[in-house]
C-alpha cells in the first residue's frame, strides 16, 4: 500500500525539525518539494558496485512506488571478487564483467555520470556532466578512495605502469599482462596496505593464486609480500598451511617471502623499486596497494568523520538505517562505512539490504528495521581447485552494559564455531566459492 | 506500536507454531531483511544459480530441523554450522516460513 504525496508528507511532518538523525525521520527529512514524479518519494543511489546496485534493486523489489535513480559512471560492473583468478589465468576478464541492463530496467532512471558535488541541505546532487538531481534520501555507495599520496613517487605518471588492481577493471587486465610477460626467475613484489582496507584476506589470496600460476608457468619465480601490518590479518593459519603444502613455505625453495611491518613508503616506476622504512626492494613486476579511506563522494557530503564528528577517514552510521550519524538524509553503505565489519562484497550486499529495508519502512512512515542481523563470508582460493573461508554474524545491540542507549547502536559479532574459519582448505569449498560468486553477482545485479 | 507488536507476536507466536499471516498487510521488514541475508550465497529468495543448494520451497519442518542440526553439529557442514550459530530457534522458524513460499 503506497502513500500519496500528502499522506507521505504528513507522516513525516511530525518529525520535521527534530535534530537527531535516524529513527523516525521519514523519507523526506526536511521535505522541500523535490521528490519524485507524482509525489512519490525519491531515493538516489550513487555508485552501482556491490552495495549500491543491491540497494537499488531491493528498494524496487520491496517498495516499487519509491522512485529510484542510480548514478554510476562505468558502463559495466567488474567484480573484485575472483579478480585474483584473472591474475592467475584461471578466469578471463569477461568472466568477471557484467552488464547493468537488468538493473537499468528495474530502476526509474539511470544516470551514466559521476557525482561531483552535493548540497545536503537543499538535497540536490550535481554531476560532472552538469546535471542537478534532487533527492529525499541519498545512498552513497562509492567504495574506497586510494590514497596514492601516502606513497612517495606514486603519481599519475607512475600509476600508468604500477598497478594496484584493488579496483577491478583495466588495472586487473594490465597486471595480468605484466605477470604473463615476466620472465621465469622474475620477482613479483606486492604490498598490503595498513588496515582497515578493502578485503582483508584479498592480498594473501592474491599471493596464493599468483604462486599457483608461477608454479606451473614459471617455477623459478618468487613473490615478495611487503605487509604494512604486523601480521597476516585474516585466515593466517589457513594461508600458511596452504603456502607450506603447495608453495614450499618454510623451506629454502619457498616461493612466497612474507615480510610484515614493511609499509611501502616510496615507489620508483622506472627502476621498479619499492621503498620501505628498512629496505629497497626491486621487482620485475610491482603491485602497490596504497592506504585507503571512504570514497570521495563521502568527502563531498561531509560524512567522512570520526565518532566524535570531527573529520575522519570513514563514515559513522546508524546501524538500523545506515544513515550518517551527522548528516540527515545521507546513507552510506559498503566499504565506506565505519564499522567492525570486514570490508567485503558480501557485507556491502548485506548492508544494502538493511538500508533498503529501513528506507522502505521510513518512506511509509514506519520505524526502521528493528534488531537487524548481517552476516559476512569471505571465501579465498588457495590454488586453482581449493579454497577456505571466514564467516561472521553481527547482531544489532542498542544498550551498553549500564543500560544506556548507544547512539546509532552497535553490531555485535556472535560467537561462531572455530571462529568462523574453515578447518582446512578443501575442493568442495572451491565449488561453493564459485556458487557464492554466481549468486552474489545475480543477487546484486538482478541477473 | 504496530510494528513492535507484530514482532513480539512473531517471536512468541512462532515457537508455539502459530502463523502471523494476519499481519500480512504490513510486510515484516525485519524478516525479509534477515532472510535476504542468506541470498548472497543461496541466491535471491533462495533460488540458487548453482554450487550452493536452493533453500526455497523446502518443507518447513525439514528446514527448521536442518538449521538446528547445523547449529548443534549433528549435520556436518562446511559453513552452515557457523551461520546457524548466529541465529535463534525462533528465527529458524521464521526463515522456514519465509522461504517455504518463495
Ligand atoms: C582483489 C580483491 C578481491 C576481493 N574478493 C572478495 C571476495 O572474495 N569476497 C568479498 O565479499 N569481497 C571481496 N572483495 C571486496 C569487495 O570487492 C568490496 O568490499 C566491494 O566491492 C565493496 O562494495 P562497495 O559497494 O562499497 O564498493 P564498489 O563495489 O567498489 O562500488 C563503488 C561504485 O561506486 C562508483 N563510484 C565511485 N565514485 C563515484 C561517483 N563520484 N559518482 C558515481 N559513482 C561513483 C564506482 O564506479 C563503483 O561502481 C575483494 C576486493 C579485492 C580488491
Ligand atoms: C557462505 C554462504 C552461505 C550463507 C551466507 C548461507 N548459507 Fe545455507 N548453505 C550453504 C552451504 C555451502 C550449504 C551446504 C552445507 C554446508 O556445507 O555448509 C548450505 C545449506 C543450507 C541448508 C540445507 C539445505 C538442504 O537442502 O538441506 C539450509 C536450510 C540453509 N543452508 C539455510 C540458510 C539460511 C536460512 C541462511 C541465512 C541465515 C543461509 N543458509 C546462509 C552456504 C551458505
Amino acid at each position: 500500500m503506497s502513500l500519496n504525496r500528502r499522506q507521505f508528507l504528513q507522516s513525516s511532518a511530525g518529525v520535521v525539525g527534530v535534530a537527531t538523525v535516524g529513527s523516525l525521520s521519514g523519507c523526506a527529512t526536511q521535505a522541500p518539494a523535490v521528490t519524485g514524479k507524482k509525489g512519490r518519494p525519491k531515493v538516489v543511489v550513487v555508485g552501482a558496485g556491490f552495495g549500491g546496485a543491491t540497494c537499488a534493486r531491493y528498494i524496487k523489489m520491496w517498495e516499487p512506488h519509491i522512485e529510484v535513480t542510480v548514478i554510476e559512471p562505468n558502463d559495466k560492473f567488474v567484480s573484485c571478487p575472483t579478480s585474483n583468478d584473472v591474475l592467475a589465468g584461471y578466469r578471463k576478464m569477461d568472466d568477471i564483467t557484467f552488464g547493468y541492463n537488468n538493473l537499468q530496467g528495474i530502476v526509474d532512471s539511470w544516470v551514466k555520470d559521476s557525482m561531483s558535488a552535493i548540497d545536503t541541505e537543499k538535497k540536490v546532487i550535481t554531476t560532472a556532466g552538469g546535471k542537478k538531481i534532487p533527492y529525499d534520501r541519498v545512498v552513497l555507495a562509492g567504495g574506497v578512495e586510494l590514497l596514492f599520496n601516502t606513497v612517495k613517487g606514486y603519481d599519475a605518471e607512475a600509476q600508468k605502469t604500477v598497478m594496484h588492481a584493488w579496483k577491478a577493471g583495466p588495472q586487473t587486465a594490465t597486471l595480468r599482462a605484466q605477470l604473463e610477460a615476466m620472465p621465469d626467475g622474475g620477482v613479483f613484489v606486492m604490498s598490503v596496505p595498513m588496515a582497515p582496507y578493502r578485503c582483508p584476506p584479498g592480498p594473501y589470496e592474491r599471493a596464493s593464486l599468483v604462486a599457483s600460476y608461477f608454479k606451473k608457468a614459471k617455477p623459478k619465480s618468487k613473490i615478495i609480500i611487503l605487509d604494512g601490518n604486523q601480521d597476516i590479518a585474516s585466515k593466517k593459519g589457513l594461508f600458511l598451511a596452504a603456502w607450506k603444502k603447495h608453495y614450499g613455505h618454510g623451506t629454502p625453495a619457498a616461493m612466497i617471502d612474507y615480510r610484515p611491518n614493511n609499509m611501502p613508503s616510496s615507489v620508483n616506476a622506472k627502476t621498479r623499486v619499492v621503498g620501505t622504512e628498512f629496505d629497497e626492494v626491486k621487482g620485475d613486476v610491482i603491485n602497490v596497494v596504497p592506504k585507503m579511506k571512504a570514497a570521495e563522494i563521502c568527502g563531498m557530503a561531509n560524512v567522512r568523520r570520526g565518532t566524535d564528528g570531527k573529520e575522519g577517514p570513514w563514515c559513522p552510521v546508524d546501524f538500523r538505517t545506515y544513515e550518517s550519524k551527522f548528516v540527515p538524509g545521507v546513507h552510506i553503505i559498503g566499504d565506506s562505512t565505519l564499522s567492525n565489519y570486514p570490508k567485503s562484497g558480501s557485507m556491502a550486499n548485506n548492508m544494502a539490504k538493511v538500508c533498503a529495508a529501513s528506507i522502505c519502512e521510513m518512506c511509509n512512515g514506519r520505524d526502521p528495521v528493528e534488531v537487524p542481523v548481517v552476516a559476512n563470508t569471505c571465501y579465498s582460493a588457495t590454488t586453482d581447485h581449493t579454497a577456505i573461508h571466514v564467516a561472521a554474524v553481527f547482531r544489532y545491540n542498542e544498550k551498553d552494559k549500564n543500560g544506556n542507549k548507544i547512539p546509532g547502536g552497535e553490531m555485535v559479532a556472535q560467537t561462531l564455531p572455530k571462529g568462523g574459519l574453515s578447518t582446512e582448505e578443501t575442493e568442495i569449498e572451491h565449488a561453493y566459492m564459485d556458487g557464492w560468486a554466481k549468486n552474489v553477482w545475480a543477487d546484486t545485479l538482478a541477473l | 506500536m504496530k510494528k513492535t507488536f507484530a514482532l513480539s507476536v512473531l517471536a512468541l507466536g512462532l515457537s508455539a507454531g502459530l502463523v502471523s499471516s494476519t499481519f500480512a498487510a504490513t510486510p515484516d521488514a525485519r524478516l525479509r531483511q534477515m532472510a535476504a541475508n542468506c541470498g548472497y550465497c543461496h541466491g535471491t529468495d533462495g533460488h540458487s544459480r548453482g554450487g550452493i543448494p536452493d533453500i526455497n520451497n523446502l518443507p518447513r519442518e525439514y528446514f527448521v530441523n536442518q538449521m538446528k542440526a547445523f547449529k548443534d553439529g549433528s549435520r556436518p557442514a562446511t559453513v552452515m554450522h557457523q551461520h546457524a550459530a548466529g541465529y535463534t530457534d525462533s528465527e529458524f522458524e521464521a526463515f522456514a516460513r519465509y522461504f517455504a513460499t518463495r
